[in-house]
């Protein structure tokens, strides 16, 4: 052998993720000057960690204290580049991170020391590992020597968040603190990005060591593909141009890799209808022309029957999720499939792709486009005035829409939607999880990526408030509007505390139904009306436990009261003036208002509802 | 469902085998065997995993074990172009009378004897699953006490190494 039997190997050197134009995470190809080398210092692990910290650029850590995370907390005192926010629950220093992550593109990073600390967070994680974003926990584990004793406090979260972490890591010996948070930045904000967890033994913190950075990292397994395989481009190319019914169906790594501005383009040079999903909601603007909304079980009856309809389904970015899919057998089933994707995994894994492309999304679409170019230069454009006119039909006869509720209360979407436009697009809109999500992913118009954050994947409730309040710190000139519900704003309200403490003036617009709202829906719908333990006692004509307004007042956020149409765009208002404080807005509104149109779990899109019992006549247009 | 053999280079790192061993317990892949052990580098480990799965299933398997970071690179073994052994142990009753019948089917199966007392051997065997059931089936009249078996291992046939390959890519993307 030339080389020794043990190649060196492979070396990679973390750079940090910059901030793009479109304030969206993506990571910088090639530093902009050579990164300056630190080091190497004497220092504790503790220090090396928030040294560590600090060299891997961030800013705000979102965290709370405990035994086996204490020696970090001493150092992080004194750091200057680092900003730590105390949340009152280590879930919310999760979601706060996520928000952040959303607000300012960079990592999103929380702290919380180990047993409770660490499975507080699991939720958190689980919740960013199913939406893809970029996030670093760093918890404390017990000291070396008692891991694995049953120890006070400990708990084994490598092998807990092992199924929901993108990758983790154990550190018990003090040397290795840099290199494994450079690796966790690394990782967690390249590729499909998603949550990184680095457990460090309280041990490892105490001993002494040497810092210095950069590290060079040895990741041989680890090699995401950005560039997709230009013969693919081309087929997806030849697609595009050629079918007569096709649909661009845009997921949320449009979103993740800041493709959106190359998705305007491919938009219009196509001249082919966009839906985006709930993740992708503001990937196109919503008054771009051809932007046809939401698709899925609460989408626009237009998104979901165009997918339906289609010859040619172009997913980018998108995963084929059973709330989009309805019955997977029968989704789409006419279009041949053009798949994009950066992680391999997610092309055939619900759907088969007669085109599977694995890359970036901006590098995607930017090598479509000049190939769409030709084939359009070779071929001419499609015609799709038929599908247009179709389409067009869709949307007219089907329009979002809601009915006054006959109880004579608030209609919720006219709230939301209020809300949504007294704020504006440059707003961003936080929400839980339920109709209210559901309503305010209908009723906002979104025009730009970034406005809209939400729990997609895990649906996970109370991800609004402390969401929020990572948005607003990640990007603080911007009005952040937590859209939640009674159900989802009773499961992280404490960090309303952690809001006025630190200057965070969030707004949150409680959609208050009384109840768990969409799951009172399905009662509604599914169960005969048995309301079984659906009812909060939060709205019109209860005892309301509690009070949002007073607690809202007890946190030192203003609180508001709204329960008639008269008052909506006052109130709004009011709020919007309030910016040294959080503002909590009690919107009593209407319980038996439902989500619509509708596809029931399970079953075909073909079967979806526009309204209670009203399906679209789909041969009348076929 | 077809039978498949996979070898996954590992790095050589605490928690691998149970990353990749929770990936299949949670997207719900089965598995057959499994086999784990050092390669001729230090850094690396190989894990020899035979699975039940219709083709599609296993490009899922491929890509999402490709996911984990610990794992380097996946290569599926075909029957005709590997060499594929299993170890079985088997503890057989062989007293004074049955001894010599014992043996013959021993040596009929080219298998060993590693451990003698007055009523009992043990047996050692290598081979294919199809030679060791047969083994088994043969040694079954006299009596099995107890049976070991280690997953099967695997070796493509030829010269190529995929140990060697893998440190190729590793060392190319550096």
């Amino acid at each position: 052998m030339v080389q020794g039997p043990h190649p060196a190997p492979p070396r990679t050197v973390v750079r940090p993720v910059r901030p793009t134009a479109d304030g969206l995470p993506r990571p910088a190809e090639e530093p902009a000057e050579a990164q300056r080398r630190v080091g190497p210092e004497q220092v504790t692990g503790a220090q090396s960690i928030v040294r560590s910290l600090e060299e891997a650029g961030v800013e705000v850590v979102f965290g709370i204290p405990g035994g086996a995370i204490l020696p970090t907390y001493d150092p992080l005192m004194d750091s200057s580049r680092v900003r730590h926010i105390l949340v009152r629950h280590e879930q919310g220093g999760g979601h706060a991170a996520a928000g952040y992550a959303y607000a300012s593109g960079k990592v999103g990073v929380t702290m919380a020391t180990s047993g409770p600390g660490a499975t507080n967070l699991v939720t958190a994680i689980a919740d960013a590992n199913m939406d893809s974003v970029p996030m670093v926990a760093i918890t404390g584990q017990v000291g070396a020597s008692m891991i694995g004793t049953d120890a006070f406090q400990e708990a084994d979260i490598v092998g807990i968040t092992l199924p929901v972490t993108k990758h983790n890591y154990l550190v018990t010996d003090p040397d290795d603190i840099p290199r494994t948070i450079a690796e966790a930045f690394h990782i967690a904000s390249t590729g499909r990005p998603g949550p990184v967890l680095v457990d460090i033994a309280k041990s490892a913190m105490q001993a002494r060591t040497t810092f210095a950075w950069p590290q060079d990292i040895a990741l041989p397994g680890y090699h995401p593909v950005t560039k997709p395989h230009a013969k693919q481009i081309r087929e997806a190319a030849r697609l595009i141009a050629t079918s007569r019914r096709p649909v661009l169906y845009v997921g949320g790594g449009v979103v993740r890799s800041g493709a959106s501005d190359l998705l305007r383009r491919l938009t219009d040079a196509s001249g082919a209808p966009v839906v985006t999903t709930l993740m992708a909601r503001g990937a196109l603007p919503d008054s771009h022309p051809q932007n046809l909304g939401m698709p899925g079980m609460h989408g626009t009856v237009a998104a979901v029957a165009a997918l339906q309809k289609a010859d040619l389904v172009v997913a980018l970015g998108a995963r084929f999720d059973d709330r989009v899919t309805g019955l997977l057998s029968s989704f789409a089933p006419h279009a041949t499939v053009v798949h994009a994707d950066i992680d391999p995994a997610e092309i055939g894994k619900n759907k088969r792709a007669d085109v599977p492309i694995v890359g970036d999304l901006r590098e995607v679409i930017a090598d479509l486009l000049p190939e769409l170019e030709r084939e359009h230069g070779q071929h001419g454009k499609p015609d799709l005035e038929a599908w247009w006119r179709q389409l067009d039909a869709w949307r007219e006869t089907f329009p979002l829409g809601f009915d006054e509720p006959s109880d004579g209360h608030l209609a919720p979407q006219h709230v939301i939607s209020r809300i949504g436009e007294i704020s504006g697009p440059e707003s961003i809109f936080v929400s839980g999880v339920g109709q209210h999500q559901m309503w305010a992913a209908q009723f906002i118009k979104y025009e730009r990526p970034g406005a809209w954050v939400n729990s997609g994947g895990l649906g996970t409730m109370g991800f609004s408030v402390p969401a929020a309040m990572g948005a607003k710190v990640g990007d603080p000139e911007r009005t952040v509007w937590a859209i939640d519900g009674d159900g989802c704003f009773q499961m992280t309200n404490q960090e309303l505390a952690t809001c006025t403490i630190n200057e965070i003036p969030i707004k949150v617009a409680v959609i208050n139904n009384s109840s768990l709202g969409m799951v009172r829906q399905w009662q509604t719908l599914f169960y005969e009306s048995r309301y079984s333990n659906t009812d909060l006692h939060t709205g019109h004509g209860t005892a309301r436990v509690p009070d949002f307004v007073k607690l809202a007042d007890a946190y030192g956020a203003v609180g508001l009261r709204c329960e008639t149409k008269a008052d909506v765009d006052a109130t709004i208002k009011r709020a919007m003036e309030i910016d040294d404080r959080p503002v909590v807005v009690d919107f009593t509104v209407s319980r038996d208002a439902m989500v619509w149109p509708m596809v029931a779990a399970g079953v075909s899109n073909d079967a979806i509802q526009y309204a209670r019992g009203i399906s679209p006549a789909w041969d009348r247009e076929d | 469902m077809t039978r498949h053999t996979l070898s996954v280079l590992v790095e050589n790192k605490p928690g691998v085998l149970t990353r990749v061993a929770g990936l299949f317990a949670r997207r719900s892949f089965n598995i057959h065997s499994l086999a784990v052990g050092p390669t001729e580098h230090e850094e690396i480990s190989r894990i020899t995993v035979v699975v039940d799965v219709d083709a599609l299933p296993l490009e899922q398997v491929t890509k999402q074990l490709n996911k984990l970071v610990n794992v380097i690179k996946i290569v599926e073994l075909e029957d005709a172009a590997s060499v594929q052994r299993e170890l079985l142990l088997v503890k057989v009753k062989a007293d004074v009378a049955q001894r010599t019948h014992v043996l013959e089917v021993v040596q009929l199966f080219r298998a060993h004897v590693v451990d003698v007392v007055p009523d009992t051997v043990v047996i050692e065997a290598t081979g294919g699953p199809g030679k060791l059931d047969a083994l088994l089936t043969a040694l079954e009249p006299f009596g099995i006490r107890e049976i070991v078996q280690s997953g099967t291992v695997a070796i493509g046939r030829g010269s190529r190494s995929i140990t060697d390959r893998a440190l190729e890519r590793v060392s190319r993307s550096a």
